[in-house]
């Protein structure tokens, strides 16, 4: 693989799980992480009742940043005390929402970082047996990480009596194969078992009830598992104050599309805005253009146009809630805002379009993916994005008929919230978004009239002579 | 169909990974018959289905449902080209156009299961020579450095087209 090209942090960034990725001369292998504090987290970690750390996690407000954004330490305290079945931890590394790029990094250059997070997660949780699930176009991310896993058994940090504390934890390496929906995370327990990534019926909600092996799991992002070694090293408290509340510590966000400099950045979450992004940090569009739309948070969010304008609830002065207009420009880039304004910070993948774009073509590109990545279990989801993909297909070919977008809203509508798993939303939102705040442009490629009704002879009434 | 000892060694030691059910290791087998034979032929399915005391069935549904697994043999150096919106937005489908027509392999946009040419995608198009074959795949998770493009295992970011004729005669 030629080495990748080294990028130099930007001065607001805050580099927390970053800190390493694209430092001259620092390598993945274990004596570059011991040389750097690598496992001085775990040692501080095993001296510590493991619910005080699941206590530290809960404290530190972290939370999950695989796309949900769900409490991490909520998800712990689902695992019932004096549990008797055993316990499985699953690290999710099936990074494959469209326009998310992080947990590349952390493997391909910082593979011990993300051992060290699970290891502490697992002791924490009484796990014995841990999987790190890797997607399948990550060949040598895999290699990295079997490599990392077996230089920390080779010095004690995992295997048998893990510092001769008596606890024992495997872990190993799972590689997927090519299927989106293995980062559901009960499709990526399905997976794991050896079956179709069919996710699973709810409830129960949550793995940590039946899980792995119908045993209670957790799976967690591999950022979430890397920020639990930093919140050991910090304190719960402490991370909590990084960020803002209920939206605490730092997250990785990737941009991409058209902007001057695209790429990854690790922030204090909350602490600039979606305009300080995209223009400070990423160079603001390209000459002579002008952003059109933003997707801010993974392909599944809804679509921002670059010019719409919000009404959120803020704190004012007096500490009373107020109502302030927003551009988009002005959203913070963290949890709570981007969901009052309509979408979702999601996975932290910032896709920018800008004024040369064609809305259509784009949402068809996101057509063409959800339509091939629906697992095919539900009904509304399986057709659904299909057939948004055919009706986008056709307008492109110029074959769009006037009431193609009232037809992919409608199809949209009846998708989200009828699956089994959020890839209902996640495959509808897009569509449902791009029609609504695009019309003009839809409507352009859609100017066909309606084939004309079946004639009255045919109609089901008369053929059957009206009577029933 | 020979499996050879180390192949063996490797498949036990793959589901030595899972003492709790075998039938976990059906992927990681998929994957080793993959590299080993280069797709998934109707004998590996029996052979692995055998191995882990499963039905065929069990096997061949996995084969149909993940993308990666092939069930023809590709070209001697197989290219993953990501489609999806950011390496789209970055110019990846005229990549896909010039690895085509710099290996000889018809393409007209991005084909196989994405309603395209046949052949890019599982059975899975190989150039006159035998030397090359072309897919194209969704999101390779690398959206700030498109297009990017994978050449057997070797990953590569913000390929050019003037930078084809260099990269692929490093595969002989």
């Amino acid at each position: 693989m030629p080495a990748p090209a080294r990028r130099i942090p930007h001065p607001r960034e805050k580099r927390m799980v970053f800190a390493h990725i694209d430092r001259e001369g620092y390598t993945p292998d274990i004596a570059c992480y011991l040389s750097n504090g690598g496992y001085e987290d775990l040692k501080k970690a095993v001296t510590m009742a493991p619910a005080d750390i699941v206590n530290e996690v809960k404290a530190s407000a972290l939370r999950g940043r695989g796309g949900a954004g769900f409490p991490c330490g909520v998800k712990w305290g689902f695992i019932r005390p004096g549990e008797t079945k055993p316990i499985y931890l699953i690290c999710n590394a099936d990074e494959s929402e469209p326009g998310t790029f992080k947990d590349r990094y952390i493997i391909h250059q910082d593979p011990h970082q993300l051992i060290e997070g699970m290891i502490i997660s697992a002791f924490a949780l009484n796990v014995h047996l841990a999987y790190l699930y890797i997607r399948g176009e990550f060949p040598q991310g895999a290699k990295i990480l079997e490599k990392a896993i077996a230089e920390a058994k080779a010095n004690g940090f995992l295997g048998k009596n893990i510092l001769g504390t008596g606890f024992d934890l495997e872990i190993y390496v799972h590689r997927g194969a090519g299927a989106y929906i293995c980062g559901e995370e009960t499709g990526l327990i399905e997976s794991l078992e050896g079956k179709r990534a069919y996710p699973r019926i709810k409830p129960p909600y949550f793995p940590a009830v039946l899980g792995l092996y119908q045993c209670p799991t957790i799976v967690n992002n591999v950022e979430t598992l890397c920020h639990v070694k930093h919140i050991v090293r910090m304190g719960g408290a402490e991370f909590a104050k990084i960020g803002t509340p209920n939206n605490t510590g730092t997250r990785i966000v990737g941009v991409s599309g058209d902007v001057q400099r695209p790429g990854y950045f690790e922030i204090e979450v909350g602490s600039m805005t979606l305009g300080e992004l995209l223009n400070d940090l990423c160079g603001g569009p390209k000459p002579g253009r002008k952003f059109k739309a933003i997707i801010p948070g993974g392909s599944s969010a809804k679509v921002f146009r670059a010019d719409e304008r919000f009404k959120i609830k803020v704190k004012g002065q007096d500490g009373a809630m107020v109502e302030k207009e927003i551009g988009v420009m002005d959203i913070p880039m963290d949890f709570d805002t981007m969901a009052a304004c309509g979408s979702m910070a999601g996975s932290g993948g910032v896709i920018v379009m800008d004024d040369t774009r064609d809305m259509v073509e784009t949402l068809n590109n996101l057509n063409q993916f959800y339509a091939h990545e629906s697992c095919g279990q539900c009904t509304p989801c399986r057709e659904g994005s299909l057939w948004m993909r055919k009706i986008t297909d056709r307008m492109l070919a110029d074959g769009g008929v006037e009431s193609d977008p009232a037809t992919l809203a409608s199809v949209s509508n009846n998708i989200a919230g009828k699956t089994i798993c959020a890839f209902g939303e996640a495959c509808s939102w897009p569509t449902m978004s791009f029609v609504a705040k695009f019309p003009e442009e839809f409507a352009a490629r859609a100017t066909k009239p309606i084939p004309p009704p079946t004639p009255p002879e045919f109609l089901s009434e008369t053929l059957t002579g009206g009577s029933h | 169909m020979q499996i050879p000892t180390e192949l063996t060694a490797q498949i036990d030691e793959a589901i030595s990974h899972y003492p709790v059910s075998k039938r976990s290791a059906s992927l990681p087998l998929l994957h080793l018959f993959q590299e080993h034979f280069g797709y998934i032929s109707e004998e590996a399915i029996l052979w692995i289905a055998e191995k882990l005391e499963l039905q065929p069935i069990a096997i061949l549904e996995l084969v149909t449902f993940y993308p990666m697994f092939r069930r023809t043999p590709p070209g001697k150096h197989h290219i993953r080209v990501c489609k999806t919106l950011s390496c789209a937005l970055a110019g990846a489908e005229q990549l896909k156009a010039d690895l085509c027509k710099a290996t000889g392999i018809p393409c007209d946009g991005h084909g196989g299961c994405h309603g395209g040419t046949p052949g890019h995608g599982d059975p899975v198009a190989v150039s006159p020579d035998g030397k090359f074959s072309i897919e194209s795949v969704e999101c390779l998770a690398s959206c700030g450095t498109g297009p990017v493009l994978m050449i057997n295992d070797d990953f590569y970011e913000a390929v050019s087209a003037e930078e084809i004729p260099n990269l692929l005669s490093q595969y002989k």
